[in-house]
């Protein structure tokens, strides 16, 4: 379409009114989101979390501005290069050192976006992408963990042990070492039934609970009679290790509720990748335990790790995924199930962010095959 | 009470504006020194002038002769001098013949007694051939010459007659006030367009945001006793469209409006009101009602104005702008066309003028797709107008049209919805353009 012609037709053209949540006011709306949880993330990791954040904004918007000098057009203020540092910042273990988010900012936003040919044409979702090249780049700074203020003071030797280990690297590395060091497969078997989950596999292992978790405990069993292990409110708002934003799940749906109901992202991927992760966790969580089908615990995996972080915030990203509310949901539910099959058989703790970097890949394909049909309205015309 | 009806599927709901002039009596414009009378307000072929420069000419009188089947008469808005016979631009671009009258003389109508015109006796055909004398057009825009869509009536009658009260453009009052303040008009003239066109049933679709009207025309059709359908519609855009609204009344299955295989023919509130006053009053269509509106008006208003007015003089009636408007539409803000000369005529066409502040007006930044499928969700046909465009702006056309580009209606949800400020609209009617021409060899 020639240069002439492509002004003519946007100097004036119907219609005159528009909705007017522009990309700038999408960006920043899900940034300002994202505010509570990583607030919460800074607070209880302390200074080097902030090093971690800080360092993650300034490479995205350092690279996002270099490239719009070689590239001659200014799009900074779109807040997408902001949002994807945030993202990965809050991704990322809050002791990684400072290299660690810089170069994983400087590869989302120079090769995946901008190489692409910047914001609408990346395939790939930058952040997370960013993320998995720090991951598979510097695998050791990549678990970089550290305990939260909340339950730092008391904790008990075993977990000075396992130096701030995450609730999901624990339950990894003590599952497959139990399988290693048991004598016969009968013995590893029997050792982990009678483990029975991953909540009890904490609580033997001292992982630390706060008062606040014990508290909560005991009123809400008072109100409804319901016996709560120690443990999951901890998970549920955020006095765990793991990375900086992901912990409070609690935080994060509070921004999630905000984007929802001002219909900044829809509830197709969340639901379809909460909903396929939960019902796998249910009939195959218990697998590794021994404790057969049906018996997983899904409350811990959901609250645990990114999942709730990535539904939300990371997969419902416009642009690496599909456009349609059908394929939203081949998307949200693929998401889930890779996310679930790298946690329950990978080598690493969790996998969101590879899961969604494999969806991706099948976004055009799940275009293809899931166009919007005609309306009846449509068809009827032509009756 | 019959429930609210709506389509499924796409769709928006914007910010209407109406209350700026709904609670406003129509008023009279004033009449133009200079009225420019284009000879194309009507879809269909231009009218061929019957007077030349120097003819002095009567209020009312014919001066364009329909020419061949779909087309329509013009009429002289004023009394006075014909000035020129020659040639303008439309605001949407296309050229035609206009006829320049200088006001002055005796008004034979304007201010006069006149004779109500009995039409109980007369045949259909007599009727429709004086709307067609009087130059009766749809005046919800389209400009479709009404006798030519009721003739359609002779070899099959309609089964049924729509009237369209829905007013979905935002900012746009006129029809809601004529069905205010003219009721019983409008249930005389639809009870005329039912003649001319053989239908047997009537219904009356009015948007929900209109409800004051609702209550006065069902009142009015129970005083009558006319066995008239009335219902209600959601108030979201674009419900007034013809296959939209055949849609919700033939999907509304517990009430059977119109029956599925039936005959329907849909005209808007305006011209029922103007086929009234043909057959009522022997009035030709020199005038029509306008909602002058948006938020850079000094008083925002409705008025019935002449034809030909400068839309420029309409805007200084309602007290000029209150800062330099960012963008001013002729009819509504989605379907309407922008022009940017103020000495631009009201044409039968104009359903409003519409002055927008620049904060307003749509940016159109064209920015590069970020592919969040609001497009998608807004098409009531269920297109995905983003994909349609990435193939039109690489000239793949054919394969835009197989993906349902002929199925656009052209209503600008998607363009109004698109956070990039992608004038899709534009590029979807620019390869629909293209999609038409018999044979195009690729380049762009």
């Amino acid at each position: 379409m020639m240069k002439s012609e492509k002004r003519s037709i946007t100097s004036a053209s119907a219609p005159y009114i528009a909705e007017g949540a522009g990309i700038r006011t999408v960006m920043w709306t899900v940034s300002a989101c994202l505010v509570p949880a990583l607030a919460w993330g800074l607070a209880v990791f302390g200074a080097r979390a902030i090093l971690v954040v800080a360092t993650a904004l300034a490479g995205a918007v350092l690279t996002e501005l270099a490239a719009n000098a070689i590239r001659g057009k200014v799009t900074v203020g779109d807040g997408s290069a902001f949002l994807t540092g945030l993202v990965i910042g809050m991704s990322l273990p809050p002791a990684a050192p400072v290299y660690v988010p810089l170069c994983a900012s400087v590869f989302a936003v120079a090769v995946v976006k901008h190489a692409s040919g910047g914001l609408g044409a990346n395939w790939m979702n930058p952040a997370m992408a960013g993320r998995v090249f720090a991951l598979l780049s510097f695998p050791a700074a990549m678990s970089a963990w550290i305990a939260p203020a909340t339950i730092a003071e008391g904790a008990g030797p075993s977990f000075d042990a396992l130096s701030g280990a995450t609730p999901l690297s624990v339950v990894k590395t003590t599952v497959s070492s139990i399988g290693a060091g048991a004598a016969s497969q009968e013995a590893a078997a029997s050792a982990l039934r009678s483990l029975g989950g991953p909540a009890a596999l904490m609580a033997v292992h001292h992982y630390p609970v706060t008062a606040f978790d014990g508290q909560l405990s005991k009123w809400l069993g008072g109100l409804f009679g319901v016996n709560v292990r120690p443990g999951y409110f901890d998970l549920f708002f955020g006095n765990t290790a793991g990375s900086i934003g992901e912990i409070s799940v609690f935080l994060l749906l509070v921004g999630a509720a905000v984007l929802l109901a001002r219909k900044i992202i829809s509830w197709e991927i969340p639901a379809a990748l909460l909903g396929t992760f939960a019902l796998l966790t249910w009939v195959f969580g218990g697998v590794p335990f021994a404790t057969g089908l049906f018996q997983g615990d899904v409350l811990f995996h959901l609250f645990s790790g990114g999942i709730v972080f990535c539904a939300f915030f990371i997969a419902t990203d416009y642009v690496s995924g599909p456009l349609t509310r059908p394929g939203k949901i081949v998307f949200g539910a693929g998401v889930g199930l890779i996310a679930f099959l790298i946690r329950a058989a990978g080598i690493l703790p969790e996998g969101a962010s590879v899961a969604i970097i494999v969806m991706n890949m099948f976004v055009p394909l799940i275009d293809r095959f899931l166009r919007p049909k005609r309306t009846v309205i449509a068809r009827e015309k032509t009756t | 009470m019959s429930r609210t009806l709506t389509f499924a599927r796409g769709g928006v709901e914007p910010l209407d504006f109406k209350s700026l002039t709904s609670h406003l009596p129509i008023a009279n414009a004033h009449i133009p020194a200079v009225a420019v009378v284009p000879l194309l307000q009507h879809s269909g072929a231009p009218a061929v002038a019957v007077v030349s420069p120097g003819d002095r000419v009567r209020e009312g009188m014919l001066i364009a002769r329909a020419d061949g089947f779909r087309s329509a008469n013009i009429h002289s808005p004023v009394p006075g001098l014909v000035r020129d016979v020659g040639d303008m631009t439309l605001p949407d671009g296309g050229r035609c013949r206009a006829v320049t009258v200088e006001c002055a003389g005796e008004f034979d109508r304007s201010g006069k007694i006149l004779n109500r015109q009995p039409w109980d006796g007369v045949d259909a055909a007599t009727l429709n051939a004086l709307v067609a004398e009087m130059g009766v057009v749809g005046l919800g825009g389209a400009g479709f010459p009404v006798h030519v869509k009721y003739a359609f009536g002779t070899d099959r009658p309609a089964d049924s007659l729509i009237v369209n009260g829905i007013e979905c453009e935002p900012y746009l009052t006129g029809e809601h006030r004529l069905m205010l303040e003219k009721p019983d008009e409008i249930i005389e003239g639809s009870c005329i367009a039912r003649k001319i066109t053989g239908a047997r049933g009537v219904v009356f679709a009015v948007a929900e945001n209109k409800i004051d009207a609702v209550a006065v025309l069902r009142e009015k059709i129970a005083e009558k006793s006319l066995p008239f359908d009335l219902v209600t519609v959601k108030a979201k855009f674009p419900q007034g469209e013809e296959d939209l609204l055949r849609h919700v009344l033939r999907e509304d299955r517990t009430a059977h409006h119109i029956p599925p295989g039936t005959k329907t023919i849909i005209s808007n509130v305006g011209t029922i009101f103007a086929v009234y006053e043909a057959v009522v009053w022997k009035k030709p269509l020199i005038e029509r009602v306008i909602t002058i509106s948006g938020s850079a008006v000094v008083r925002p208003s409705n008025v019935k104005a002449r034809i030909g007015t400068k839309i420029g003089e309409l805007f200084e009636d309602c007290g000029g702008f209150r800062e330099p408007p960012g963008r001013i539409v002729m009819g509504g803000p989605f379907l309407g066309a922008a022009v940017t000369d103020l000495d631009a005529p009201l044409t039968k066409l104009t359903t409003g003028l519409i002055a927008l502040t620049r904060r307003e007006t749509a940016s159109c930044a064209d920015d590069a797709c970020i592919r969040c499928g609001r497009c998608v969700r807004s098409c009531p046909w269920g297109l995905s107008p983003t994909i349609l465009v990435k193939l039109i702006k690489h000239g793949r056309t054919e394969e835009a049209v197989a993906g349902g580009l002929n199925d656009c209606e052209e209503c600008g949800c998607c363009a109004y919805v698109c956070p990039a400020g992608i004038p899709l609209l534009a590029y979807l009617r620019k390869g629909r353009s293209w999609g038409r021409m018999p044979t195009r060899d690729g380049a762009i």
